[in-house]
């Protein structure tokens, strides 16, 4: 057997497993055998093939030790941009476990469950102050899903107004989501061309509307961590046709408390409970995004609404022009919890501070930096400042070598290749969890980085140096796909 | 910093927002709460939930009530797992990619199928994601699904399905309460359909013959979708994949994950091989490092949204990893023996309790076919009524059918786990008997 270290790799679960071990055992069976078992073979299964046997400790090894091969927020800064990849207070994770919370059932009556109606309730009145519109749904699971139930409402709406018109109109800096979401919602994608300053080009967008638009989406501040200061103008544009206006809210951390998407002329907009509101990103969710709508719109929200009604809070379901369902239940009620208790420990003051701090560490960063890397736009950056690695394409060493060597400096990268409309893009948003040292160990790791690209861009091109493992095939895996274990080859 | 950055005052970093648009006032918001006053307020908010004890709870209905081992929220609340982002970076990420490499392998194990995604958002939202996924294949316009399948489900699907000129046609049952191969058959001889669409065990508790509805689905050339709301059955019931069943959709949060309202839940998906490069979300795959040491990324990402943009095969980027690893420790620790002793239980306690709830004074049970764990009971008075009654005796004795179904006043759908002893199934017992 091969010695043993705190780097070594992790066998699989079903590598570990014995015949035989356990590590779960049922209270006695307190009712009564059949004589016989009322399911027969017709129905059952003998065994599962290959699953796992461990005994108890082994289970937590086997995850603590997977859980130290993994970077994550509570380690150090991970400045993923348009993540807000911010610090989750331990508190919230303490209120969300709360009995009457965690085990309360989602098909228990209204009567026996008014703790939680009330906090939805409460977190919907916050957000309406927070956002300036005049209803949400929490419903949606993730940003993604709000985008999508978002535009549902949208052509509901048209429908309603006689046409529900064919296409949607995003910038080219958009997530990839958008014009994925206005796919499922049954919209022709038209994508829009930014101007030099990386935003919506007002002249464009007047000359392209018409009455077969029924919607633009805009990420404000955009993808470059820049406002889009014409905002104003450009709800104007829409709605002169006819349209409306969507934000997409995956920013919103930059503005809390300074201005409000529903005095902007937004129509609707989704935001991530996940990233303005703290609630933890758990390796790739849960999330939720709930959807913020004006009063046009507040017929189409989907089932059921929270209501109150005298001191009682009901679930509403008869909604007629509702667009249904999205998910199951009311959403992800312990993201909730999260966030509301985010809020409320923050209040109106620290809410602003929190914006105000992200966009200040945003903007140091980038005046430590913008004499080594390149800034493909000059405009103001907000929470984010996106770079490119064109001054260093003469050592060869490429965004995708800096993430990797930023590594071996103990820092998760920041999100890299995107905007699509930046070539090489360095998408940095460090968030306000942030001090000043640790803010200054990443510039002085990535003004190093930019040296050794220099003096040693080998160096830099095969990092990392220092991690569980080194690069992966990541060609060989998508050509030679290997998505589960199997006892043999064969079996995969 | 101010100075570092050369600008005098925190605000000047706000002036590309117009001057208009700049709040004067703070949020209109109660003030800053510490942490002292915030655990006080929180826990007289979960204190307004009167419910009674979990033990005199007798509600499925989607989400079901299970002993989660107490190491599982001790691992999961290991920051490295949920502080972490998704797994961009695989070099230090191989964490959070291994468990789901072990997860995708678990749901393919329970459903015996070969390729499993990530995670979806929730069991409802899976379902319109599968049936979106074999329509891509397919291209009917129609899928063709049950009304034995969770109605919350339906809503979903036809929510998703509403702009896409994809037809959802319903078919009927049998007197016993399982869906009708013939009326299914007939359904299908009607036009092309994406896909036929069943749940086990079905919304109302029976369990469905999957091999009958397979044949059907054969026969008519299209896919069988097969969703599953109690994945804890998958431990005693055969893998819908080994009875004919092309797609494996479900809620998995029985395995570990708190009832919390409703959500965070965790939606899984398997399928056959042939849907590899058309199934939606994260897929997670081996490969290996420069140095030859086996190793785990994202792969396939030629399907997602931020490649493919419009012509990706779903929108989904944030999906519920967190849940699924909560499954996959729930899983390793419950273990190939323990899955089937708890599936064992579950359903020997609900067969106790529908022989004694059965044949209490007034009730009846509408349907005769097989069980797991849940069952429909017909009441000698409205079921909302004996909700009401009941639970100011400290009993919630199910969810009243007519929540779903008009027409199904009386009828009553009870979950027995093994988080309800004896006695208090006896005790719902006395109290439905007297009812009448």
């Amino acid at each position: 057997m091969e010695p043993r270290s705190l780097r070594h790799p992790e066998r699989l679960l079903f590598e570990v497993s014995g015949p035989g071990r356990r590590g779960f055992a049922l209270p006695p069976l307190d009712v009564p055998q059949p004589e016989r078992f009322e399911l027969d073979g017709r129905y059952t299964r003998a065994d599962i093939e290959g699953f796992p046997e461990l005994s108890e400790v082994e289970v937590v090894r086997h995850y603590t030790r997977l859980s130290r091969l993994n970077y994550a927020i509570d380690l150090g800064l991970y400045p993923l941009g348009s993540c807000s990849m911010k610090y989750n207070p331990k508190i919230n994770e303490k209120v969300a476990r709360l009995p009457g919370f965690a085990d309360a059932h989602p098909q228990l009556p209204e009567s026996a469950a008014q703790g939680c109606l009330r906090l939805m309730h409460d977190l919907e009145r916050a957000l309406c102050a927070i956002c300036g519109m005049d209803r949400f749904t929490l419903q949606p699971a993730a940003g993604a899903q709000g985008e999508l139930t978002a535009i549902m409402m949208v052509r509901a709406y048209h429908r309603e107004r006689g046409n529900p018109r064919q296409v949607v109109l995003i910038p080219d800096s958009a997530h990839g989501t958008n014009p994925a979401s206005a796919h499922i919602a049954g919209y022709r994608v038209e994508q829009m061309a930014s101007n030099e300053r990386g935003c919506v080009d007002l002249a464009a967008l007047r000359r392209r509307m018409s009455e077969d638009v029924a919607l633009l989406m805009l990420t404000n501040p955009n993808t470059l961590g820049v406002f889009e200061n014409e905002i104003q103008e450009i709800a104007k544009a829409v709605h002169a046709k006819g349209a409306l206006l969507y934000m997409d809210g995956a920013n919103l951390n930059a503005f809390v408390g300074v201005a409000r998407p529903g005095d902007m002329g937004v129509d609707l907009h989704h935001i991530n409970l996940h990233k303005t509101f703290s609630t933890p990103h758990g390796g790739g969710g849960p999330g939720a995004g709930p959807v913020g709508v004006r009063r046009p719109l507040e017929p189409f929200l989907p089932v059921p609404t929270v209501e109150k009604e005298g001191a009682a809070y009901l679930l509403k379901h008869d909604r007629p022009k509702s667009i249904g369902k999205v998910r199951s239940f009311f959403g992800n009620f312990g993201m909730f919890v999260r966030a509301y208790a985010y809020i409320s420990a923050l209040g109106p003051d620290g809410l602003r501070r929190m914006s105000e701090t992200a966009v200040l560490n945003a903007n140091y960063i980038r005046r430590r930096l913008e004499d080594l890397y390149h800034l493909p736009y000059s405009e103001p950056s907000l929470h984010e400042v996106v770079f490119s690695d064109r001054h260093l394409e003469e050592t060869g060493v490429h965004t995708l070598d800096l993430a990797k060597r930023l590594m071996d400096y103990g820092f998760h990268p920041p999100t890299i290749y995107f905007p699509l409309i930046v070539k090489g893009a360095l998408m940095i948003e460090p968030t306000e969890s942030e001090s000043r040292e640790e803010l200054d160990a990443f510039i002085d790791a990535m003004r190093r980085i930019s040296d050794e690209a220099r003096r040693d861009p080998a160096l830099v091109r095969t990092a990392p140096h220092t991690t569980p493992v080194r690069r992966l095939d990541e060609v060989g895996a998508a050509r030679h796909p290997v998505l589960r274990w199997g006892p043999s080859r064969d079996e995969r | 910093m101010l100075r570092d950055i050369g600008v005098a005052r925190i605000e000047d970093l706000f002036a590309s927002i117009p001057e208009s648009l700049r709040l004067r006032e703070p949020l209109p918001l109660p003030r800053a709460l510490s942490e002292q006053e915030l655990l006080s307020d929180l826990s007289a908010r979960a204190r307004e939930n009167r419910q009674p004890d979990g033990s005199a709870q007798f509600l499925g209905g989607g989400a079901y009530r299970h002993h989660c081992p107490a190491l599982v929220d001790h691992l999961i609340g290991r920051s490295e797992f949920y502080s972490s982002y998704t797994p961009y970076q695989p070099e230090i990420s191989q964490g959070t990619l291994q468990a789901i490499f072990e997860y995708q392998t678990l749901i393919c194990q329970l459903t015996d199928l070969d390729i499993s995604n990530a995670s979806m958002y929730d069991g409802a939202s899976a379902l319109a994601e599968a049936i979106l996924m074999a329509e891509r294949t397919r291209h009917a316009g129609r899928v063709v699904v049950s009304d034995r399948v969770h109605p919350e489900y339906v809503q979903v699907c036809r929510t998703y399905l509403a702009n896409l000129d994809v037809e959802v046609t319903g078919f009927g049952a049998r007197p016993d309460g399982t869906a009708d191969p013939e009326a299914a058959r007939r359904s299908l001889r009607q036009g092309a359909a994406g896909a036929l669409v069943i749940q086990q065990p079905n919304f109302f508790g029976c369990l469905e013959d999957v091999e009958a509805l397979a044949a059907v689905a054969r026969e008519a050339k299209t896919h069988l979708i097969v969703a599953v709301t109690e994945p804890v059955s998958l431990g005693l019931l055969k893998g819908p994949g080994a009875q004919g069943a092309d797609i494996v959709v479900g809620e998995g949060h029985s395995f570990g994950v708190p009832l919390s309202y409703g959500g965070p839940y965790l939606g899984f998906m398997a399928a056959r091989r042939d849907f590899l490069r058309n199934m939606p979300g994260r897929i997670v795959g081996e490969t290996q490092d420069v140095d030859g040491r086996r190793g785990y990324v994202l792969t396939l990402s030629t399907r997602e949204q931020h490649i493919r943009r419009e012509k990706a095969t779903s929108n989904i980027c944030t999906n519920e990893g967190l849940c699924a690893l909560i499954a996959s420790i729930f899983l390793a620790v419950v273990g190939r023996r323990g899955l089937r002793d708890l599936a064992a239980h579950n359903h020997t306690r609900a067969a106790y309790a529908r022989a004694l709830l059965g044949a209490t004074r007034g009730c009846g049970l509408p349907f005769s076919a097989p069980i797991f764990n849940e069952f429909t009971l017909r009441l000698p008075v409205p079921a909302e009524q004996a909700v009401r009654a009941l639970a100011d005796r400290g009993v919630i004795p199910g969810i009243p059918l007519s929540r779903y179904v008009p027409g199904m006043e009386r009828d009553l759908l009870v979950c027995v786990t093994e988080t309800n002893p004896r006695a208090e199934i006896d005790r719902l017992a006395e109290e439905i008997g007297r009812l009448a």
